[in-house]
């Protein structure tokens, strides 16, 4: 495959034809922040959290679905850039009730640590307070839906990976909200084969394995990449 | 079918034409005030006066001035009578031999009608839209015919380029060189799409063109599928347009019967098929990506851009997206040719533009003026200016994605760049006029909670900025917001316009931004001081006014305590505890 | 000339202060640069004038409260929200998920219905302060200049953040040093 040679952040690296900005920042260590992203599925480019400026293109492109391309160069860092990110975020922890003091995923959620790297220590932004149900029909896992950032990663490995098909998004905008089946409660959810591959995959406190208790949801997502590259690199098959 | 038969279809209607022909509005706009009953009875009219050799009652698509239907035009009379009801219809037949009569009447020669010029709705008012002869007496499909059968396509897209046509959606590409890139990208299946979705508040543009004329659009569908070298297109129309639905479906199956869509099209090798897809009522399906998503079956949500819809589109073959007001123009381009359709309008912008005339001025309707006719022209001469005795202080175009043209600048022509260096957009054509009544922060939170209610929710931007901008201008207009609360404003409006994954978010905060540059005043007459900011920054001239608001507190409280004493009091005479 | 110092107990847990003399033997070292010149912990009892920083823990829950933080924000050179109720309204706020005008409800849920011994709503105006319609955090109402989220924030981090602060610098908090939850 051809290689494509590009600037990231002043320095030139190369990458694979076919690579995403955010694969090719990666392996040259730019870190840039994610949220609707994850190993393994396909990228919707939804949160607009890896926006990053390509010199020569007006708008900010999604590190995660745009293709590298000779010659490319790309900041992933910027006054602008920085800015926005720490106001989507503040505006992501307004819209629902993250409330990390009594949160099962305390400690161990993408939010926080999200937030701490993007340097939130508070949201200026009236919060909306909603009030959203939480799902605990299924015999294992819950659904908190005042947690959820609806970055749709368990509809995707639902589909994607497991191939159940039974999440998805229902509603729009400020409503959006995830749904198992035909939004019924998660336990008459027929398709679902209680995988908790979504489990697995949401960044903060909204999927969670029924018995936890505060900061006690931790996740193993190594456990997701296996799955996803286990055939490639044959571990599917025992050791000889 | 051949180009014969067309000649012959059109040579018989012109022979059987009827001497007086009453054309009876049939759009939605009309329907809605009776115009079916008017047309029944016009009928019976003539058949009781005997004049049925003579006059036919024609069914037609809107005529323009909506705002006084029902209404209907006698030919070759060339009265068009307005608000007619039922009983008149009696009279109106007994004017046509001669007898005078007394009904209200429009003066077909104002400015309202004088000033347009008619090119998409060229058939619109004229013929009977739910009649395929009534379109080839009018030479319908007799562009596809020369196309089909004398052109390339690559030759098509070239005359395409020459005529300098601009998408009337929203954005303004360039349909010549959209056409292009479809007709190059490789793919062994292709699509061509006819985006009615039209969803602005405000704007009937894309329905009248259906309701009234909707072979002028399945003509430009099969023409530009010949040019991209498609064989199967889609129109997707919101299901809140029925009227234009059911002529769609007329329209689509009368021009498989006749032999103009289907297979070995005017026996040639190219078939094309159109397939209706309704809308279910989402706003984000008019941007092109959410749309396929929908025709494809799945949620309505769109995807980021590239791929662009030419290189993969509708199940990842290549895709063309045009609106239905571009398509209307593809055959009179094409009947027409290049240069004709150049020669109107301004240098980039060329051609007509259907509007729909709306909110406080005279005359609301739909109008089709060339490219850079000026906003003063179409509301003040054409709509005859402000209803009421009131004062214009403002136009809206491109509805929620659009911007707000301040009276000073209301010789703007309208063309893409001019109204984009305004801060607004030509859209897809909806025009609202305000006057001195309208309260421009409350022109911006409409169009805010608009957006805000159909964000899909897909990205976060959108899906939350819009909530939290609609905050800030409901608190802004409750007159409880500071100045620090208009910069937070301010610059999510910016954050929102240059993040968000679609048009929709892209676009949301246009109303916003365009009434803060033109308007600003009227934002900041409703601001409070910031007399809790900053310590060492506060303005000291405010902090009376601050002992004044803890003062105004306390006594709020005090009242407050007493009227829930007094309260209490009362409950515990008159009703025993629910305690359990 | 010491730092005038107050810290002030609005609606939280108390929790912020606790992890406050968690400092330890750093108190010490404190109470050479500062005066403590309004807290739960020493007596006074009216906000004074002049205060050089507030250390606010606790939402805005009722109309006590909303007083209490315009009279800081006028007196007060440095208001800092401390503590998670401080800065995001925290566990004080999940009421608000009820909605605009449920205040009510909360007090007969906690006071009626969850009584087991004479189930009454407490009313003694001038005393039982009204719960307010909404509650907010401290920046909703006031402008705070720095922000201290945790529940609670841990020693170090305050002791980080006052260090900073009592040197003259401008306390920045990132990466490691901010914490919620």
């Amino acid at each position: 495959m051809a290689a494509k040679t590009l600037t990231i952040d002043g320095r030139q690296v190369s990458a694979e034809e076919g690579a995403t900005i955010l694969q090719a920042a990666e392996e040259a260590g730019a870190k840039i922040p994610t949220l609707c992203h994850l190993d393994g599925i396909y990228d919707v480019g939804a949160c607009r959290l890896c926006l990053v400026e390509v010199a020569g293109v007006p708008k900010l492109l999604p590190a995660c679905t745009t293709k590298v391309a000779e010659g490319m160069d790309v900041r992933t860092d910027s006054e602008r850039i920085r800015s926005y990110r720490r106001i989507n975020f503040e505006l992501l922890l307004a819209e629902r009730n993250h409330i990390c003091a009594v949160c099962v995923a305390n400690g161990h959620c993408e939010l926080q640590t999200l937030a701490y790297s993007l340097g939130v220590d508070h949201v200026r932004y009236d919060y909306r307070f909603p009030r959203w149900e939480v799902d605990t029909t299924h015999s294992l896992f819950g659904m908190d839906h005042n947690r959820c950032v609806l970055c749709s990663r368990c509809v995707r490995v639902c589909w994607h990976i497991e191939g159940a098909g039974t999440k998805n998004v229902a509603g729009r905008g400020a409503q959006s909200r995830i749904i198992t089946d035909l939004n019924m409660p998660w336990k008459h959810a027929d398709s679902c084969t209680s995988c908790g591959k979504c489990v697995q995959a949401c960044p903060t406190g909204a999927l969670f394995h029924k018995g936890s208790t505060v900061g006690e949801m931790e996740r193993d997502r190594s456990k997701l990449e296996f799955i996803v590259t286990a055939r490639e690199k044959g571990q599917w098959i025992a050791p000889d | 079918m051949t180009l014969n038969d067309l000649h012959l279809i059109q040579a018989r209607e012109l022979a059987g034409k009827k001497k007086i022909i009453l054309r009876c509005c049939m759009a939605a706009g009309c329907m809605s005030s009776g115009s079916a009953n008017v047309k029944q009875r016009l009928e019976q009219a003539v058949a009781e006066a005997g004049l049925g050799q003579e006059v036919e009652v024609r069914g037609v698509g809107c005529l323009k001035l909506c705002c006084e239907g029902p209404l209907v035009q006698a030919d070759p009379q060339e009265v068009l009578y307005i608000k007619v009801t039922p009983e008149n219809a009696p009279t109106i037949v007994a004017t046509l031999r001669g007898e005078p009569a007394d009904l209200p009447q429009t003066d077909l020669n104002a400015p309202f009608f004088k000033r347009q010029l008619s090119v998409v709705l060229a058939n619109s008012g004229v013929i009977d839209p739910e009649r395929i002869e009534d379109y080839i007496a009018a030479e319908g499909y007799q562009a596809l015919h020369e196309v089909l059968t004398e052109a390339t396509p690559t030759e098509v897209v070239e005359t395409m380029v020459r005529s300098g046509l601009r998408g009337r959606g929203g954005a303004g590409f360039s349909t010549g060189i959209k056409w292009g890139t479809v007709a190059k990208t490789p793919g062994s299946r292709k699509y061509v799409i006819c985006n009615a979705d039209e969803g602005d508040p405000g704007a009937f543009m894309d329905r009248s063109v259906l309701e009234s004329d909707p072979h002028s659009v399945l003509e430009g569908m099969a023409i530009a599928a010949y040019a991209v070298g498609a064989d199967q297109g889609f129109i997707y129309v919101r299901a809140e347009y029925p009227l234009a639905i059911s002529r769609l479906q007329i329209a689509i199956k009368q021009a498989k019967q006749l032999g103009v869509l289907g297979s070995g099209i005017f026996e040639s090798p190219f078939n094309f098929s159109i397939d209706i897809r309704i809308g279910a009522g989402a706003f984000v399906c008019g941007e092109e990506t959410a749309l396929m998503a929908s025709v494809e079956g799945k949620r309505g949500t769109p995807r980021p851009r590239p791929p662009f819809p030419a290189e993969s589109g509708l199940w990842g073959c290549p895709t063309l997206i045009n609106n239905v007001e571009t398509l209307a123009n593809v055959p009179p381009i094409y009947r027409k040719g290049a240069a004709w359709f150049a020669g109107i309008g301004t240098e980039k912008s060329k051609g007509t533009k259907v509007f729909a005339l709306a909110g406080r001025v005279k005359n609301t309707g739909l109008i089709e003026v060339p490219m850079g006719t000026t906003v003063r022209t179409i509301v003040e001469e054409m709509g005859g200016g402000a209803t009421g005795g009131g004062h214009i202080k403002a136009v809206q175009t491109g509805g929620p994605s659009g911007g707000c043209i301040p009276l000073p600048h209301l010789d703007t022509p309208v063309d893409y760049e001019s109204l984009g260096r305004l801060g607004s957009i030509m859209g897809s054509g909806g025009m609202i006029v305000m006057d001195d009544t309208t309260h421009m922060v409350d022109v911006a939170r409409f169009f805010m909670e608009f957006c805000m209610d159909e964000s899909c929710g897909k990205c976060v931007p959108c899906r939350t900025g819009t909530v939290q901008m609609h905050h800030l201008l409901c608190k802004i207009m409750a007159r409880k917001a500071t100045p620090r609360d208009l910069e937070k404003l301010q610059e999510l409006c910016d954050m929102v316009k240059h993040t968000s994954l679609c048009g929709l978010g892209q676009t949301a905060p246009n109303p916003t931004l365009s009434t803060l540059r033109f308007f600003r005043h009227e934002y900041e007459a409703l601001l409070q001081p910031d007399t809790f900011g900053p310590h060492r920054t506060a303005d000291h001239a405010s902090l009376p006014a601050a002992e004044t608001t803890l003062l105004h507190l306390r006594q709020t409280y005090r009242a407050r305590a007493v009227e829930a004493t007094t309260r209490a009091a009362a409950e515990t005479t008159t009703t025993p505890t629910t305690a359990k | 000339m010491k730092t005038r110092l107050a810290t002030v107990w609005l609606g939280g847990c108390s929790g912020c202060h606790m992890s406050f003399l968690d400092l330890d033997e750093f108190l010490i070292d404190l109470i050479q640069q500062v005066d403590v010149v309004y807290s739960p912990v020493v007596d006074a009892k009216e906000y004074p004038e002049d205060v050089d920083v507030c250390l606010i823990e606790g939402a805005v829950c009722n109309e006590d409260h909303l007083e209490m933080v315009h009279r800081i924000r006028l007196r007060t050179d440095k208001v800092v929200a401390f503590g998670d109720c401080a800065v995001t309204g925290n566990v004080a706020a999940i009421r608000n998920q009820l909605g605009l005008g449920n205040h009510e409800n909360v007090l007969q849920r906690a006071y009626v219905e969850a009584a087991q011994l004479n189930p009454r709503v407490p009313s003694e105006p001038g005393i039982v302060p009204p719960l307010l319609e909404r509650v907010m955090p401290v920046h909703e109402v006031i402008h705070v200049d720095y922000h201290l989220p945790g529940c609670p924030p841990s020693a170090a981090r305050i002791r980080t953040f006052l260090t900073q602060l009592l040197a003259g610098e401008e306390p920045r908090l990132t990466g490691e040093d901010i914490k919620f939850g």
